[in-house]
Parts: structure tokens; sequence; C-alpha cells
């Protein structure tokens, strides 16, 4: 009902679902895809690589642990914007997107010192099959994060600029799914990448 | 000519239409504390299980189980296909069932699993 309302307001659907929500869901779908790609193309050439520096030679997992822990509370903070822009509160809304957007800012600034670390011990993007898949696959994600960040600060600035529609819980919304499906791939990459032991090199 | 009047009308309905939408289902702010708890505990239980000496099946098998279970809790109650139209979810398990099925044909003939 509460999406009939939106539909409403933008323009009558034939699914009586908002267009922009719908698409979001759709494009979502499609980065499944996209995902599912690198992290099957990693998953294959796993153990195939056939010079050091191996996956146990370089992960810190104590370290990449953190960086998850701070992407899972930006997920928290993104939620709580929403809550806060459905209250029609602009500024704890602005708040939280921002706290946000800042705990992203820290899980890329992560990744990139974990990718500084990684090159000095010398796993570079063409070194073997481990780094270029890694790297893709992380660089990948890195860079979603990024337009994530893009997006939440540019929500701040509409909020600020009093540019936002009426019903300003909606664009919130769909930044808000955005991120947390970049949040559920980092969750899977996290896991099958960075968890799961690698085989010893055949 | 009665069209542009119907519009505005529809325009200055909008308001009140959507103040109830505003605050029609949906977690509490309750909830996302209770579930943003809960993905922490299944994080940490995922690092202790690395770190645990547990190895081969019985570790990947929990892994698995444990992430699956906070894509699903991000799924329901962040991303809110709980309390949303159901044909959210059914557009979103399109892309993600049609890439599971596509890479896990890629990933068995390549003979991945037997390594």
């Amino acid at each position: 009902m509460a999406d009939a309302a939106i539909a409403h307001a933008e323009h009558e659907t034939s699914t009586g679902l908002p267009n922009t929500k719908l698409a979001m869901w759709l494009f979502l779908s499609s980065e499944c895809l996209l995902f599912g790609a690198l992290i099957t193309t990693y998953m294959l050439y796993r153990g195939q690589s056939e010079q050091p520096p191996y996956p146990q030679d370089v992960f810190d997992i104590a370290y990449t642990s953190v960086s998850t822990f701070i992407l899972l509370s930006s997920s928290l903070s993104m939620v709580l914007a929403l809550a806060a822009a459905e209250k029609g509160d602009d500024i704890r809304m602005r708040l939280w997107l921002l706290t946000t957007a800042f705990l992203g800012m820290a899980f890329v600034g992560g990744q990139v010192y974990e990718f500084t670390v990684f090159y000095e011990e010398g796993l570079a993007l063409g070194t073997n099959l481990f780094g270029t898949t890694f790297y893709i696959l992380t660089g990948f994600h890195g860079v979603h994060v990024t337009v994530g960040i893009l997006m939440l600060l540019g929500l701040v600035g509409l909020s600020t600029s009093r540019q936002l529609p009426a019903q300003r819980s909606f664009p919130v919304e769909m930044v808000g799914l955005y991120w947390h499906f970049v949040d559920i791939v980092w969750i899977a990459i996290f896991v099958l990448i960075y968890l799961i032991p690698t085989p010893n090199p055949t | 000519m009665a069209e542009p009047e119907v519009r505005e009308q529809t325009a200055e309905h909008a308001p009140e239409h959507r103040a109830p939408a505003a605050h029609q289902g949906g977690p509490t702010v309750r909830v996302y504390l209770r579930v943003a708890a809960i993905l922490g505990v299944l994080t940490a239980v995922e690092v202790w299980l690395s770190y645990s000496g547990i190895t081969g099946g019985l570790l990947i098998t929990a892994l698995i189980l444990a992430s699956i279970t906070k894509f699903v809790m991000v799924l329901a109650y962040f991303m809110h296909l709980k309390y949303d139209d159901w044909r959210y979810g059914r557009f979103f398990l399109m892309g993600i069932v049609g890439a599971t099925t596509l890479y896990m044909i890629v990933l068995i003939t390549s003979k991945v699993f037997l390594r």
C-alpha cells in the first residue's frame, strides 16, 4: 500500500509499484550476475597459481574482519537514516547518511591500504592468477562502494539545499537498497575469498 | 480540460496519501538494532571458525550457512523485502537464482569441488 501511494504520486503504473524501485531491484538482480561471474572466476583459478605469493601468504584475517565490521555498521547507519527520513527528521537523516558515507570511506581506505601492503609483499595485478582474480573482484566491489559513497554525499547535499522531494524517505530508500546490496556482496566475498582456506597450489 | 484539474487534485491529495505510507509497515529502530547485533555475532562466529582449527567440509558448511543467514537477514530486514510487495523479491530472486545456477554449473563442470 505504501508503494501504491508512491506510484500514485509519481504516475500510474501497470504494476501499481513505483518504477524507480522496481528498476532498482532489477538492477541489483543484474549485479548478482556481475559479482557472481567475478566470484566464480576467482574460485575457478583458486589454488592454480604457479608462483607465490599465495592467499595464505598475504591475507590478514583480523584486519579484514575489522573492515567487515565497519561495512556492517554502515548498513545499520543506513537504515537509521531511512528511519529518520520516514519520521521527517532531516537533521538526524543527514547525520546518519554522513555516518554511513564516513564508514564507507573507512572501508575503502582500509581496502586501499590492504592493496598497498599486498603489493609491497609482491602481489600485483599480473603476478599470478590469485593476484589478478583477487584484485579484479575486490576492486570492482571497492568501486561500487565508492559510487555508493558519492550517492550518499549527493543525498546529503540535496537535503541541505532542500531539493529532496516531500517524500524524502523514497530516495533514501533507493540509495539504501544499493548500499545494502554492496554489503551483502562483501558478506559473500569475505567468506568465500578470505575465510575459506585456499587449497595448496597444484 | 478536466485532466489538468484531475492532475492538480492528485498532486494536492498526494501528501495525504504519502503521510500514511510513511508510517506503514517496516521494521522499527529496535528491530534494526537487534538485526545488526545478530549480524555482528554471526560475523564474529565466522572469524572464530576460521581460527578454530576446524577444517574441511565442516568448516566450509558452517561458514556458508552463517553467510547465507546474514545474507537473508540483510535482504529481509535492512532491504525491507519481508515488509514489501512480494514482486520485488521475485525479481531479485530471478537474478540470484539465475546467477547461482549458471555459476554452479560452471564450477561443477570445471570440477572445482573435487580439488
